[in-house]
């Protein structure tokens, strides 16, 4: 798999897009996607909320296990993915592009983000 | 005692891996826990076929002119009973009549049985067998290294598995087993299973495991065959109701505990370890239970899991022992014990049922076990 070089990624293995008027989409790589297995239930921060960098601000849920989702960035969600919650499935089959989970007018970032190149060696694949 | 933390590894564990499967640790093994996508693995078995590696399973041998006298004794099922080339589902308890494991017997000759034991329990049924076994004349042996263990499960499987094997798959009943050949190496055939579908398990020898694999798979390839995971193998089996060792039986339960005490055979002659302590259970179950074993269906979509309380009413009525995502019915299921007060069948809006699911009390429906039965 390949990690797209125009995204930067957290350790919690989020993915986080190069602003656009100040606004930035936030997702889970696709190795995250693969360890997770069949995503089944996404909950996602609602548009509005503060979600804060490193914290967690909601949860996925595998056929195995459920994990928390963690903001890259801290900000105002200003649209959340409704059809990732109508089918979680587009984690798993897309992560990088219609997989993505909310979108955030960042008002700060994580100061750890690493390049593809970093995540890719962080994340061995 | 310095012992090996190091997994050990199945036949099959280079094919697996060149599969792209992505191990667990299970009981002390490296297995396949799924190739792709668990979902469609499970949809496979259903619609289809999978084909399993459950080589960690304990495989224990009992011979000897009193093997059935042996095994009536140690396990709470009527085993002098069983008729050569047939099997059954029976379990093995402490004197307090706590499960000690649910087995599977097969009879492979009057005086010569197979005793199959979850991975997880495959030294303590062995242990207490050996002790059992004290005073008959029957000899057990641990045959966990001497077979692989193979399962093509799903509706296509006997079709599959008659391409590469002569044996009569038509006269094998389910819970039947008959030696035969398969791809030319010599196995135990029975028709057993833990999916809730018809399917086969092949008792082969560790280095005919590959050959038989790969026959399989490539007999299978014209009727959508894929290797399939323990992942799968959990959601199947709870669809089906099944209950797995160290969910739904523990050494805290007896049989009749779990719903299940007809595997307990009073009628029978001998004098079982567990006897006076499971007629007392019996009792106890028939009058004035405590706990019920019950099916949940999720309204919502957030997946119950193993440990999660059950709660009415603000009050705690009962514990998850299995939980998943059900890719047949679309919804989180599981199943869990909960007070007998609870256990009628019926929806959140009547009952009040929930799963405390981290903090937030999530609906389910209360539904008799299984949640799935396939069409005959």
């Amino acid at each position: 798999m390949s990690n797209p070089k125009e995204l930067r990624y957290s350790k919690e293995h989020e993915w986080l897009s190069a602003a656009a008027d100040g606004v930035s989409a936030v997702g889970i790589t696709e190795h995250a996607a693969n360890a997770l297995g069949d995503v089944v239930y996404v909950e996602l921060p609602e548009v509005g909320a503060t979600v804060t960098a490193g914290e967690t601000c909601g949860e996925l849920e595998s056929t195995k296990s459920v994990s928390e989702l963690y903001s890259p960035v801290t900000g105002e969600v200003v649209e959340a993915n409704q059809d990732v919650v109508d089918d979680p499935s587009l984690v798993n089959s897309a992560p990088f592009e219609g997989g993505w989970l909310f979108k955030v007018r960042v008002s700060e970032e994580q100061q750890d983000l690493m390049s593809a190149d970093e995540y890719t060696e962080f994340s061995g694949s | 005692m310095s012992q090996s933390v190091s997994p050990r590894l199945t036949a099959l564990d280079a094919l697996h891996r060149s599969l792209g499967a992505t191990m667990t640790d299970f009981a002390g093994w490296d297995m396949p826990l799924r190739y792709g996508s668990e979902r469609d693995e499970h949809n496979a078995v259903r619609t289809a076929a999978g084909l399993f590696d459950l080589s960690h399973m304990g495989e224990i041998t009992v011979t000897g002119v009193q093997a059935a006298d042996l095994l009536d004794h140690a396990l709470v099922g009527n085993m002098g009973s069983i008729k050569p080339g047939r099997a059954r589902y029976t379990m093995i308890c402490r004197a307090d009549g706590g499960i000690l494991d649910d087995l599977i017997v097969y009879r492979l000759e009057a005086d010569t049985y197979l005793v199959v034991a979850n991975a997880s329990n495959a030294q303590t049924v062995l242990d207490a067998l050996t002790e059992r076994a004290a005073g008959f004349d029957a000899e057990v042996r641990d045959d966990r290294d001497a077979y692989a263990l193979l399962a093509v499960q799903g509706p296509h499987s006997p079709a599959i598995l008659k391409a590469v094997t002569d044996a009569d798959l038509d006269g094998l009943k389910y819970y039947a087993g008959l030696p035969g050949t398969v791809a030319g190496a010599p196995a135990l055939i029975a028709r057993t299973g833990y999916t809730g579908e018809d399917g086969f398990e092949l008792f082969i020898k560790p280095e005919h495991a590959e050959q038989v694999w790969q026959a399989l798979t490539e007999a299978g390839q014209e009727y959508g065959l894929v290797p399939a995971g323990l992942s799968c193998r959990d959601t199947l089996r709870l669809e089906a109701g099944m209950p797995l060792y160290g969910h739904e039986l523990s050494t805290g339960l007896t049989p009749f505990d779990a719903g299940l005490g007809r595997v307990v055979k009073f009628e029978k002659a001998a004098d079982f370890v567990g006897r006076a302590a499971l007629e007392a259970a019996a009792e106890r179950a028939e009058q004035n239970p405590p706990r019920k074993l019950v099916g949940l269906i999720a309204e919502g979509r957030r997946v119950p899991r193993a440990s999660m309380a059950v709660v009415a009413d603000g009050e705690v009525i009962g514990e998850i022992t299995s939980g998943a995502p059900s890719p047949t019915l679309g919804k989180p299921i599981a199943m869990a014990y909960v007070d007998a007060a609870h256990a009628e069948p019926g929806p959140a809006s009547s009952t009040g049922v929930c799963v405390d699911i981290r903090g937030s009390h999530e609906p389910y429906e209360v539904v008799a076990l299984p949640f799935y039965q396939r069409q005959k």
